[in-house]
């Protein structure tokens, strides 16, 4: 079965919230104390994990992972030796798995659908007004059904936080729930950017909007800016998916970013989805990782595990 | 092995956000021991140089003032222990200063610095207060760090004075600069070499030689200032010195005059000398 | 509002993870045991005048550990002879800035050997080494650095009065917290320029042992700390000693009495620090995810050997449900087995005897009507262990509402105003802690204020600072430690001191 088939069949039709639904949904949303919160988190993070579970975890990273390159200067060159670390992250080791995904700018999704045709890699494009979300809202509509007639199998959109933190929730989630029409069946991600949310209330509260208007996932970051992905705040947005799972039967997955460069800290947040959500989400279907210079961290540490040495950058190709 | 070995010579320099710069100006003044002899040429500290402390004091008080009073506490007994290594340079440079008991200066200087290090997470029990307001309310008073501070330093006793200034002042929380003694700067180079290795961070103590006549003024009349603590200022500067305070309403601290080295001289109340105290209202209903 | 019918709790099924935690052993090669050891007295190791000794244990694998000397009448004897001594020549005459740089000393060596003593305390004590090296030891460092600086500002704390130590202190100290008990006695005593004899739990003797030899390397003057070995019968002649002026105590409310009553007309200064049953209120508002923590915490921290610990659990009617469901998911992620793995949540119950009286509070819960639900888990082969318990249907007169179990077990019970929280809470002879979960600050403060507990915490758990004053109302206990308030029991003053 090809992965949006598989995705398909775990996201069944999501439940139909209006507005003003929505807009109870968020002010009813739990409330969250910082400091507990924060303190389960380290708590999490503290787990040791060794020999064969770590090499479980590393392989899972990679396949969770969406290689992300998101700036002005991409070209299709870049492109093109993206795609091929991604779908192979190690020339050396056919062991390696492919990343889950590519996530890259719009007008670059035919080159990377070309490259990655048939390989299992998916393409995951930004769209509508990445990353400050604002500008007309036909265009940023207009740029999701582009996207999707490109070839896009994955979109990521961002929550309009200027109309969430002045607290209309219901433009807001007006404006995702158009975006979820214009995205079709196509795999959709809302980003909350809670590094701008100022407090954990807020993330829960965003998590409950996004999810409420039929996200396929949510997700931490843009990357663009700090604070980007943190674990209290990967933490808070997990309880959140629980408990709409709990609430509705359907499950909305997590996708962490921006920021994420060691293996140390990748295994963290897979430790945290484990503990709060169950073995039953840890699987590319429901957690994501985007990131970058990650990937070579967790080959170096693969074969650190393996050989029991301590590696060198300079054996792993940059792309 | 017959021949005289010759030492390697310190070279005295500014300490800024956690550094060790020359003066912007280029300039630098010879340190005299108490005898004549040529001790060392000191960095001459400009206006521009103290602008440049009192920007990295800023930067680095919110995260200092925001660490747990029992950090603090640690960190401030760390730099008594390497205080306590390096006595033996301490003792020289007092004894080139004129200092009468350099060992006994020395070792009153280190225990001062562990006393006041053993306040940062007492003060609040001894300050602080729970009031009884007439009322469903709960009402606390907590003391807080005021923020930047500026101390200039006493001409004399140059390690134990500045020390007995300098500790109580950022063991709540501020950040300091300080003007350093003109004429015995040396003791107070050695203490920023201690405190650089003692991860107080950068920027908390900020440490300027130079001609006091010279950087008085600069400081009293900054605005990002809270607070000037004017024991080392000439008598006849004095009264400016408070009238500049006034632009921005800095708090004025100096020392007593007691003797430095009797208990007299130590007091949590030199601590909250250099805070302010909050008091927090919230009403206590089901 | 479109919703699908909300998801049928299935029964617990066995889960079976995809991915597994590997074995993630701390190792033990950094303690160095001895085959035995002698009494700490007078600076120095000495074989005891009674010339017994007792086996201590691992109970978590059963394996004996070592030999440690049972202290008779003459030990004990020379054990306060020996602190006397020290007092009058040595320590009491000392200025409280040396005296604080001999304490300065000991909490800078309890940091640079946490990692020995933390592993040696789970070794020892059953309980994960997660917990020993993060909190126990922490703690026990952070509190001799507190007090350090207190030993030269005496007069700072109670001014006017003329604060003089008094004399030679006893103490004895329970198993749950060996390391940092002793921190929690010696610390407060030699600031204040008292010496000390102590006596550390029976099945928890090694890491005072250790502490020793710390004592002997800081230099301190021999016989200001000293540490007899020993069970019930020694330290019953600590503290009734004719030459101890001070007697500190912390376990069971039951044995606070007797030495209550032992130390009747004696003149000797008392502090106990008991059993409690304390409640850990949850409202409706509250943030529901972190008061799973915290009543999580609140219960299964160090096995629920701990004398605040939240073992009833009151929850406010309109959210019983929901915070069960929550309760039993949270139970099924703790991880219970070998104290030494650094994964482990839940250790090794203490002892054989700790877990027979689990056992049978846990069957009368049972027999009383309570409905008991388990984490399902596997438990090794040897040594002691207990699954995490939860009882709901529980009322007020079940023997699980009124005794300290002292275990993994939560009593759960409901309440629907704060007035009626306030009730349940304080209906009982203990008083040493409470917790109240709830988003309203105003609330926080009133039920603050009308808990008849000694340590209030609010949306939090277990949570200790050496210079926040701990211990009990009522039965569980008189006299506070940690704080300014800690130095008073150990201090004389101008116009008496109880």
């Amino acid at each position: 079965m090809s992965q949006a088939a598989e995705i398909e069949r775990r996201h069944p039709t999501p439940v139909r919230f209006n507005a003003k639904e929505a807009a109870r949904l968020v002010s009813r949303a739990a409330a969250v104390d910082a400091v507990g919160l924060e303190e389960r988190a380290a708590s999490l993070a503290k787990r040791s994990i060794k020999r064969d579970s770590k090499l479980w975890a590393l392989d899972l990273v990679i396949r969770s992972m969406d290689l992300t390159t998101l700036e002005g200067s991409d070209t299709v060159g870049k492109i093109v030796a993206m795609c091929a670390k991604a779908v192979r992250p190690n020339p050396v080791d056919s062991s390696i798995p492919s990343v889950a995904a590519v996530c890259i700018y719009p007008h670059l999704v035919p080159v990377a659908a070309g490259q990655l045709k048939n390989t299992g890699v998916n393409v995951a494009s930004v769209a509508g007004g990445f990353p400050s979300g604002l500008g007309p809202l036909d265009a940023r509509l207009r740029e999701v059904r582009e996207v999707v007639e490109l070839g896009a199998d994955e979109i990521d959109i961002v929550l309009n936080r200027s109309l969430f933190l002045g607290g209309q929730y219901a433009q807001a989630f007006e404006e995702l729930a158009a975006a979820r029409e214009a995205a079709g069946d196509t795999h959709l991600k809302v980003i909350l950017e809670t590094g701008e949310l100022g407090s954990y209330d807020r993330i829960r509260q965003a998590s409950v909007l996004a999810m409420a208007a039929g996200a396929d996932f949510i997700k931490t970051s843009t990357g663009k800016i700090q604070p980007a992905a943190t674990l209290p705040a990967a933490l808070c947005m997990m309880e959140a998916a629980r408990e709409f799972f709990h609430e509705t039967g359907r499950q909305v997955g997590v996708k962490v970013a921006g920021g994420i460069r060691q293996s140390k800290q990748a295994i963290q947040y897979l430790v945290l989805v484990y503990e709060t959500l169950g073995p039953e989400w840890m699987t590319p279907d429901l957690f994501r990782i985007g990131a970058s210079t990650l990937l070579n961290d967790v080959l170096m540490q693969i074969d650190k595990e393996r050989t029991g040495r301590y590696q060198s950058p300079d054996y792993y190709t940059i792309d | 092995m017959s021949e005289q070995r010759m030492p390697v010579r310190r070279t005295a320099k500014l300490f800024i956000g956690g550094e060790f710069p020359r003066s912007e100006s280029g300039r630098s003044y010879e340190v005299h021991a108490h005898d004549g002899r040529l001790l060392a040429w000191a960095a001459r500290a400009s206006r521009k140089d103290l602008r440049d402390a009192v920007r990295a004091a800023r930067a680095a008080q919110a995260d200092w003032g925001g660490r747990t009073a029992s950090n603090r506490g640690q960190i401030l007994y760390r730099v008594a222990e390497l205080m306590e290594g390096r006595r033996g340079q301490f003792e020289q440079e007092l004894t080139d200063a004129g200092a009468v008991d350099p060992v006994r200066g020395v070792s009153a200087a280190i225990d001062r610095w562990v006393w006041y290090a053993g306040w940062a997470d007492k003060v609040h029990q001894v300050l602080g207060a729970t009031n009884p307001v007439a009322g469903p309310y709960f009402n606390f008073t907590i003391p807080e760090p005021t923020g930047v501070v500026g101390i200039v330093a006493p001409e004399d006793q140059a390690l134990l004075g500045l020390v007995s200034r300098l500790a109580p002042a950022i063991v709540s929380g501020n950040a300091a600069v300080v003007l350093a003694s003109e004429n015995a700067p040396l003791p107070a180079v050695t203490l920023t070499e201690v405190i650089a290795t003692s991860d107080v961070p950068g920027g908390v103590i900020n440490m300027l030689t130079g001609f006091t006549r010279e950087l008085v003024p600069w400081l009293a009349g900054h605005m990002d200032v809270n607070a000037i603590d004017i024991t080392g200022v000439p008598e006849d500067m004095r009264a400016d010195v408070e009238v500049q305070s006034a632009e921005n309403v800095k708090r004025v601290v100096r020392a007593d005059g007691a003797d430095i080295f009797s208990p007299a001289a130590q007091s949590p109340y030199l601590v909250t000398a250099l805070m302010e105290f909050k008091t927090v209202w919230h009403p206590m209903g089901a | 509002m479109a919703r699908i019918e909300k998801r049928e709790r299935e029964a617990p099924e066995r889960r079976e993870p995809v991915w597994e935690y590997a074995t993630a052993p701390e190792s033990s090669d950094i303690v160095r045991l001895e085959d035995r050891y002698g009494l700490f007295i007078g600076g120095e190791f000495v074989e005891p005048k009674s010339g017994k000794y007792f086996p201590t244990i691992n109970p978590a694998t059963e394996e004996p550990l070592s030999e440690v000397a049972e202290a008779g009448p003459e030990d004990v004897d020379l054990a306060v002879k020996a602190a006397r001594e020290a007092q009058e020549q040595h320590w009491r005459g000392l200025p409280g800035a040396e005296r604080a740089k001999y304490i300065f000393r000991i909490a800078r060596a309890l940091q640079e050997r946490a990692r020995e003593f933390a592993v040696l305390e789970s070794m020892d004590g059953g309980k994960p080494i997660k917990e020993s090296r993060d909190v126990d030891l922490p703690l026990a460092a952070a509190h001799f650095f507190y007090y350090a600086g207190w030993a030269d500002k005496l007069e700072y704390a109670f001014p006017n009065r003329r604060p003089r130590p008094l004399g030679v202190a006893g103490q004895v100290i329970p198993w749950n917290f060996p390391m940092l008990m002793a921190a929690w006695k010696i610390a407060p005593a030699l600031a204040t320029g008292n010496t000390i004899v102590l006596k550390p739990a029976e099945t928890t003797p090694l890491t005072a042992l250790l502490l020793a030899q710390v004592v002997q390397d800081a230099e301190l003057p021999p016989g200001v700390v000293n540490i007899v070995t020993g069970a019930g019968e020694t330290g019953s002649l600590l503290v009734t000693h004719p030459d101890v002026n001070k007697v500190a105590f912390t376990g069971s409310t039951e044995v606070g009495k007797v030495i209550r009553r032992a130390l009747a007309g004696t003149g000797k200064r008392l502090t106990l620090e008991l059993g409690g049953k304390a409640a850990n209120i949850v409202f409706d508002d509250a943030p529901l995810d972190q008061a799973v923590e915290g009543v999580i915490n609140g219960i299964f921290f160090n096995q629920g050997h701990v004398c605040c610990a939240g073992s009833r659990l009151l929850v406010q009617e309109p959210v019983f449900e929901p915070l069960l469901d929550k309760l039993k998911d949270r139970l099924q992620t703790l991880r219970v087995g070998d104290p030494l793995d650094k994964n482990t949540d839940v250790g090794a119950i203490n002892s054989r005897q700790q877990l027979q009286k689990i056992e049978e509070l846990v069957a009368s819960g049972v027999q009383e009507g309570a409905e008991m639900y388990q984490a399902e888990c596997n438990l090794p082969e040897r040594g002691f262990w207990f699954r995490p318990t939860l009882f709901t249907n529980v009322s007020q007169s079940h023997r699980i509402a009124r005794e300290e179990i002292f275990g993994p077990v939560l009593s759960i019970l409901t309440f629907r105003t704060p007035a009626e929280a306030v009730e349940k809470a304080n209906n009982t002879p203990y008083g040493l802690s409470a917790g109240i979960w709830t988003d309203k600050g105003s609330r926080i403060l009133w039920m603050a204020a009308r808990m008849e507990a000694g340590v209030v915490w609010a949306n939090t758990f277990n949570r200790f600072d050496p210079s926040s004053p701990f211990g009990g109302y009522k039965e569980s206990g008189f006299g506070r430690e940690g704080g300014l308030h800690g130095l008073e029991p150990y201090l004389d003053f101008d116009g008496g001191g109880e």
